[in-house]
């Protein structure tokens, strides 16, 4: 999973005035216009993240409330697992415990776009390419919550031995995307992620072979098949939700100041950080939390 | 501006036939002149019909004679299903040149067009796996063109935007429509759909949009009677996976096509008389969609949404069999159009008729007279 990264894009999104010309969802549709079922999707909610959400992984939330009820948001986690299931699990949270459950857009690495099978069934959950034209569409246009992970494949690929580490956040993409939108960024701290499915170390060959991004050995993958990346250790699960960054009030066009945009971004790293290592510190036991 | 005096090229195309039939039907559209290889397949009441290939000279002694204000140009060919990629390049970006050059006006004269309106394609933006989900106008293709159509395409508007840049006077419209459905039109993916089986990439269910024919007729009109300099996508709101299509279509979709090594197996394919051009290769497995808010806030309203597009698509392919043998109702026969349109024994509509100028009747008389003084000297130039 991904942050998305600057690009031609950027510079050329919709114009503000016309956020009524969205095209309506006509009733008869299965589908929306970024490919999401509605009901591919309640059939995943009610079985796997049902399950994982309350029994396998026992998640505790903190802080649901700084997550907007009305209007876009771009939500920032920490990533990790070699499948990561953080993106479900803070979907499911909002979904659980918001006053007002919003549906959350993840927004991937566009790789895959291009795998067979997943290119096929993440969008149908509601997952979303990662690229900065499609995030503006989702927080500006649309009003939706959006998630990014800024660390990337880096965040999901890194081993056991580096965890709760964060990596690099990327080149600030993501708080460009949130500024030109002018939406508040809402930063996340997820513990568990890490130990529900480390990885060991990664087989380049395989990598090659499969055309994988990246080809983990985990204590279940590959030695019991491709279905066994969703088998994950029961780790207990604690999302924080942290107050969220304003980024209306930063001046005119505050996306044109990179100096800015790199200080957001390494303020917002450093909290995330913060706030996983008071959480790690409080922390009894890896599996009981 | 307002458009009169309108030269339509593609004229035998669905659009370009049905266009002029739109223009018509405009009392302050004084000429429409359709030009093509091929006579009109639509029956049409006042346009005038030049059969001519895209030749560059010839066309601007149409636009310089009948002294042309706006070119529509719906020429271009936006899939290869329908011919070669030799014949599809020598009409796209040959003919392309020849017809702004027409427009560009000769030496130093001032050229009398004030308006080009030129249908471009969606292709130009390519299918790839970074894209966008939804293009806009402004955004760049990333990738170079992968085949010849798409090449041609990029090609064709690269010399309509220099067009563009060098006659700052002249109002140039590019739309750029995404792939037309509907019972005339002829694309590779109206052939797929046509299919019993529906084939797909396995493990990819691409986002296609489409826009209805009526509605490539239509924003075609929009552009002749609105000003709109720029470039507009031209596509019907909502995108559907393909999955969704099919199943709209209430056919079986068949994944049979590898995700690997696709390149190999449609040979094979076409061999079995199933032919997908290489253009759509890529968008079988990525998709596009469109941003059409620039068009709609430009006042334009389309008719059809893409599912009902595919509804409209399913309804005709109902009843395909049971037209299949019978002829269309109507044929293009030049000598009956021209006897219609001018034999005096043809009774019209007074009301509707046309009458001459009191010029007009003073150089008939003229004319007239000096066939009584001496029948063989009538000076060259006078009306016949």
């Amino acid at each position: 999973m991904a942050q998305p990264t600057p690009d031609h894009g950027a510079s050329a999104l919709a114009p503000a005035d016309r956020r009524d010309l969205l095209p309506a969802l006509e009733p008869e549709r299965q589908l929306d216009d970024w490919g999401f079922s509605e009901r591919v999707d309640r059939v995943f909610d009610r079985t796997i993240y049902e399950f994982y959400y309350r029994v396998w992984f026992r998640c505790e939330v903190e802080g649901i409330e700084h997550v907007p009820s009305a209007g876009g948001a771009l939500l920032v986690s920490n990533h990790a697992g070699a499948l990561p299931p953080d993106a479900a699990m803070i979907t499911k949270a909002i979904r659980e415990e918001h006053p007002h459950p919003r549906p959350v857009r993840p927004l991937v690495e566009n790789f895959f776009k291009g795998y067979p099978g997943f290119s096929m069934l993440l969008p149908k959950i509601g997952c979303v390419p990662a690229h900065p034209a499609n995030a503006h569409r989702l927080l500006h246009d649309e009003g939706q919550l959006a998630l990014v992970f800024p660390e990337g494949r880096k965040g999901s690929e890194k081993l056991y031995k580096d965890r709760y580490r964060l990596r690099r956040f990327g080149r600030g993409g993501f708080v460009e995307t949130a500024m030109r939108a002018r939406v508040p960024i809402v930063p996340v701290a997820v513990v568990g992620a890490e130990e529900a499915q480390p990885i060991f170390a990664h087989v380049g060959v395989f990598q090659k072979l499969t055309r994988l991004i990246y080809f983990p050995i985990t204590p279940t993958f590959p030695h019991l098949g491709p279905l066994a990346l969703l088998a994950f250790l029961p780790a207990k699960f604690r999302i924080r939700f942290l107050p969220p960054v304003r980024t209306d009030a930063m001046g005119d066009e505050p996306w044109e100041d990179s100096g800015l945009v790199q200080e957001v971004a390494h303020e917002i790293r450093a909290r995330i950080q913060e706030e996983l290592f008071d959480m790690l510190a409080r922390r009894e036991s890896v599996w009981l939390g | 501006m307002r458009s009169r005096r309108i030269l339509v090229t593609g004229l035998s195309t669905y659009w370009g036939g049905r266009l002029a039939q739109t223009l018509e039907a405009d009392d302050e559209v004084d000429a429409i002149i359709g030009i093509d290889r091929r006579p009109p397949k639509v029956e049409l009441e006042r346009t005038e019909f030049v059969q001519v290939a895209d030749h560059h000279t010839l066309i601007r002694r149409i636009v310089q004679g009948a002294e042309i204000d706006t070119v529509v140009d719906t020429r271009l060919v936006i899939d290869s299903i329908t011919t070669t990629p030799r014949k599809a390049h020598e009409n796209n970006v040959i003919g392309t040149m020849n017809i702004l050059a027409a427009c560009g006006g000769a030496g130093g004269d001032r050229s009398s067009v004030r308006k080009v309106v030129f249908r471009s394609s969606a292709a130009w933006y390519g299918s790839e796996q970074d894209d966008p989900a939804f293009f806009t106008e402004d955004m760049t293709r990333r990738h170079p063109p992968r085949t010849p159509i798409e090449r041609d395409i990029v090609e064709a508007e690269s010399a309509v935007r220099d067009f563009a840049a060098r006659h700052p006077e002249t109002t140039v419209t590019v739309l750029r429509f995404a792939h037309g459905l509907g019972p005339d039109v002829r694309t590779g993916f109206s052939e797929l759909l046509a299919l019993p089986v529906v084939p797909m990439i396995l493990g990819f269910d691409p986002r296609l949009q489409f826009v209805h024919e009526d509605d490539i007729a239509g924003a075609l009109a929009h552009a002749v009677t609105h000003d709109l300099p720029g470039i507009y996508n031209v596509a019907a709101d909502g995108v559907l996976a393909l999955s969704e299509v099919i199943g709209l279509l209430r056919k079986p979709a068949a994944p049979i096509l590898p995700p690997w090594g696709t390149g190999l197996v449609l040979p094979v394919l076409q061999r079995l008389g199933v032919r997908i051009p290489p253009e759509m290769r890529n968008e079988l497995r990525f998709g596009r969609g469109l941003d059409n808010r620039r068009l709609k806030a430009s006042g334009y309203r389309l008719r059809y949404t893409t599912r009902e597009t595919i509804e409209r698509l399913r309804e005709h392919q109902r009843l395909a069999p049971l037209l299949r043998d019978a002829a269309g109702p109507y044929r293009y026969e030049r000598e009956v159009e021209d006897f219609l349109r001018w034999s005096p024994s043809v009774r019209r509509d007074p009301d509707a008729d046309w009458r001459p100028t009191p010029e007009q009747i003073a150089q008939l008389r003229r004319t007239l007279d000096a066939l009584e003084r001496d029948p063989r000297r009538i000076e060259p130039g006078e009306p016949s």
